[in-house]
C-alpha cells in the first residue's frame, strides 16, 4: 500500500516562541525548528504498515525552505521520497488554505491508499487540518488513532480522546491521524541517515502544484490577525520556606476566597 | 437579527456545560440557534434545557446514521446554506475541532480556533499557552469559531426556544463508521479543561502510587487532576491528563502545581490560570516565577497538610 505522510516543521516546544508583532506570523527565525514529534509517530506508523503490507512512503510537507531538515529526518527514518511544497507566496496561509494546498499536492500523486498525519501540530493548535484534508479529498477520516489495523482494503482504528474510545472502520483510500500513544518512533540509523541524502525530494512551487496565486498566503487568507499583544509577564508572588506551608496555602486561598 | 448556529454538545441525554456557555457567547454576534444532532427520539428531550439557557431557535436533526462526526458536518453545512448564519460556534474538543475544520473547508468559511473571547467585530485567541493575546477576524461570511471553555458566563435568561425539525442529508463524503464505543470513566472528577480548580503533579511525585497524594488533595478541592509531561513520560499518570504544550491547555481559577519544575512546555498549558500555587523542593524551580503563592518544601508534607486544613475549614 502506498502511504503519504504529512509532516510539519514546528518551533521546538522547549524553546521560547514568538509571534511577529507586525502580522502575527510565527517568527520562525527566532526559534529552533524541529520535526513535530507527533509527525515522527506518523512516519513510524507508515513504515510499520509498509513493512507489513508492502508499498512506499511519501512524505509531504508544506513549509519554508528550512523545513528540508525535517523532511530529511523523516527520510532517514525510512520514508522513500518526499514532496516539499515551498513558496514564499504560502506564508501566512490560514487553516482552510493549508488544507486545500495539501489536498492539491496529495491529489497530484499517483495511487495513494492511505494518508497519515499527526493528530495536531504543537504550534498552531487547530488540530483539524488532517480531517479538513480528508474532506477536500473525499477520504474517510479516522482520527486520533492509537491503533491501526489494515485487512485487505478495510482499515480499522481505535480512536482515543478525552471522551473515551471509539472503534472506526472505513474502506481505503482513507486518512488516519495518529495520537501520541500510537507507537515509539524509531531513531534513524547511520545507514538511514546516509541513504536519506540520496532519496528524491521534489520541490514544488504553488504554480507547479496547481495552486492559484490568488488563493495562497496572507493576502487571501480566510482569517486575518488584527493584533498581537504579548501578555505581560506574570510576576512571582509570595514564596515561603516555612515548615507549615500547607496551612499557609490554606490561609492564602481563604483570603482569595478560593476555599 | 442574524442567527448564530451553536452545535449542541451532549452525552447520555445531557447537554454539556460548554454548550450553555456558547449560547451566551453568541450574543454579540446574533441570536443563538441551537443545533442538536442526535439519534431518533432523543433530540427533542434536550430542548427545554437549551431554551432555559437562551436558545431562540432549536434545530432538531435526528438521524440513525452511524458514521462518525460527518452527520454533524452535513447538518451544519446544510444549515449554513439555508440560514446564512452570522457565525457557527462549536465548543473546543477533539470532536468539535474536527467538525469545525471540515465545516469551514467545505463551506469556504474562515476558521477561528480555540477562541477565548468573542466580540462583535473580532475574536481573541490565546496563542502559545497564553504568552500572546491575538485578535483575529474572518474575511468570509459565516465564520466557524471553536470556543474554549470559560469564554462566557452561562446566562440565565430563557430564549424563545422555537423548535424546528431538520432533515439530515445523506452523507456528502465517504465516511468512517463507528463499530463500538467505550465511554471514558471519569471517576467522578470534573473534566480537566472545564474544571475551575486543577491540581497537578510532576516528576517530584516520584511514582504512580504516590500520585494518590495529588488525587487526595484534588478531591478535597473538588478539582481535576493533571500531570506534567515529565510525570506522564515516567508513567506516573495517564497521558490524557497531561497539561502543557503537547497536552491540555487549562485556565482554571486555581492551579496547584505539586513537584512540577515549570518548564516552558508545562507553563504553556497553564499560565493563564487565574491563581497559581506551587510546591517544590527546589527554591530555583521556574514554576515559582509565575506562582502567586509558592512553598519551598516537600509536597508529601505540604499537600496532606493543606488537605487537612481545607477539611477543617469546611468543617
Amino acid at each position: 500500500m502506498n502511504i503519504v505522510v504529512l509532516v510539519k516543521q514546528v518551533p521546538d516546544t522547549y524553546s521560547e516562541r514568538t509571534l511577529r508583532a507586525a502580522d502575527g506570523i510565527l517568527d520562525r527565525a527566532a526559534t529552533d525548528p524541529v520535526l513535530d514529534e507527533i509527525n515522527e509517530r506518523a512516519v513510524e506508523a507508515a513504515l510499520q504498515l509498509t513493512e507489513a503490507h508492502g508499498g512506499e512512503v511519501t512524505v509531504v510537507c508544506m513549509g519554508p525552505a528550512s523545513a528540508a531538515d525535517s523532511i530529511r529526518k523523516a527520510l532517514s527514518m525510512g520514508a522513500d521520497r518526499a514532496v516539499h511544497l515551498s513558496d514564499d507566496a504560502l506564508a501566512g496561509s490560514c487553516a482552510v488554505q493549508t488544507a486545500r494546498a495539501l489536498a492539491q499536492v496529495i491529489g497530484g500523486l499517483d495511487h495513494v491508499d492511505l494518508v497519515l498525519a499527526g493528530n495536531g501540530a504543537s504550534d498552531g493548535r487547530v488540530s483539524a487540518v488532517p480531517a479538513m484534508v480528508a474532506d477536500v479529498l473525499d477520504l474517510p477520516a479516522l482520527t486520533h488513532a492509537r491503533q491501526i489495523t489494515v485487512d485487505g482494503t478495510t482499515v480499522t482504528v481505535r480512536r482515543e480522546t478525552d471522551r473515551g474510545a471509539v472503534g472506526l472502520t472505513a474502506e481505503l483510500p482513507a486518512l488516519i491521524s495518529v495520537s501520541e500513544k500510537i507507537n515509539e518512533p524509531r531513531y534513524p540509523s547511520f545507514k538511514g541517515i546516509m541513504a536519506a541524502k540520496k532519496k528524491p525530494v521534489t520541490q514544488l512551487s504553488i504554480a507547479a502544484a496547481g495552486i492559484a496565486a490568488a488563493e495562497a498566503g496572507l493576502a487571501s487568507a480566510l482569517t486575518t490577525v488584527t493584533s498581537v499583544v504579548p501578555r505581560p509577564p506574570k510576576s512571582a508572588g509570595q514564596k515561603l520556606t516555612d515548615g507549615d506551608g500547607g496551612a499557609q496555602i490554606a490561609v492564602y486561598l481563604a483570603a482569595q476566597k478560593l476555599i | 437579527m442574524a442567527e448564530v448556529l451553536i452545535l449542541v454538545d451532549h452525552l447520555d441525554g445531557q447537554v454539556k456545560k460548554s454548550t450553555y456557555e456558547l449560547l451566551a457567547a453568541a450574543r454579540p454576534l446574533g441570536e443563538p440557534s441551537a443545533v442538536v444532532v442526535a439519534p431518533p427520539g432523543t433530540a427533542g428531550k434536550l430542548a427545554d434545557a437549551l431554551t432555559q439557557h437562551g436558545a431562540e431557535k432549536i434545530y432538531l436533526a435526528e438521524t440513525d446514521r452511524t458514521d462518525f462526526l460527518t452527520p454533524e458536518v452535513d447538518v451544519l453545512a446544510a444549515l449554513v446554506e439555508s440560514a446564512s448564519p452570522a457565525a457557527v460556534l462549536i465548543a473546543v474538543s477533539a470532536d468539535g475541532q474536527e467538525i469545525a475544520g471540515r465545516l469551514a473547508v467545505r463551506t469556504g468559511s474562515g476558521l477561528l480556533s480555540e477562541v477565548v473571547e468573542i466580540g462583535p467585530e473580532s475574536v481573541t485567541h490565546s496563542a502559545f499557552g497564553g504568552a500572546y493575546r491575538v485578535e483575529a477576524v474572518a474575511n468570509t461570511p459565516h465564520p466557524v469559531i471553536t470556543v474554549r471553555s470559560g469564554a462566557a458566563e452561562i446566562g440565565s435568561v430563557a430564549g424563545a426556544g422555537a423548535e424546528q425539525a431538520t432533515d439530515v442529508p445523506p452523507p456528502a463524503r465517504r465516511v468512517a463508521t463507528v463499530t463500538d464505543r467505550e465511554p471514558v470513566t471519569g471517576g467522578g472528577r470534573p473534566e480537566l479543561t472545564e474544571a475551575s480548580v486543577v491540581v497537578s503533579g510532576g516528576r517530584g511525585v516520584g511514582s504512580a502510587e504516590q500520585f494518590a497524594v495529588v488525587e487526595e488533595l484534588a478531591d478535597s478541592l473538588g478539582a481535576a487532576v493533571g500531570a506534567s509531561r515529565a510525570a506522564v513520560d515516567a508513567g506516573y499518570y495517564p497521558p490524557q491528563f497531561q497539561v502543557g504544550q503537547t497536552g491540555k491547555t487549562v485556565s482554571p481559577q486555581l492551579y496547584v502545581a505539586l513537584g512540577i519544575s515549570g518548564a516552558i512546555q508545562h507553563r504553556a498549558g497553564m499560565q493563564t490560570s487565574k491563581t497559581v500555587v506551587a510546591v517544590n523542593k527546589d527554591p530555583e524551580a521556574p514554576i515559582f516565577e509565575i506562582a502567586d503563592f509558592g512553598v519551598v518544601g516537600d509536597l508529601f508534607t505540604v499537600a496532606p497538610q493543606l488537605k487537612d486544613e481545607i477539611a477543617k475549614r469546611r468543617g
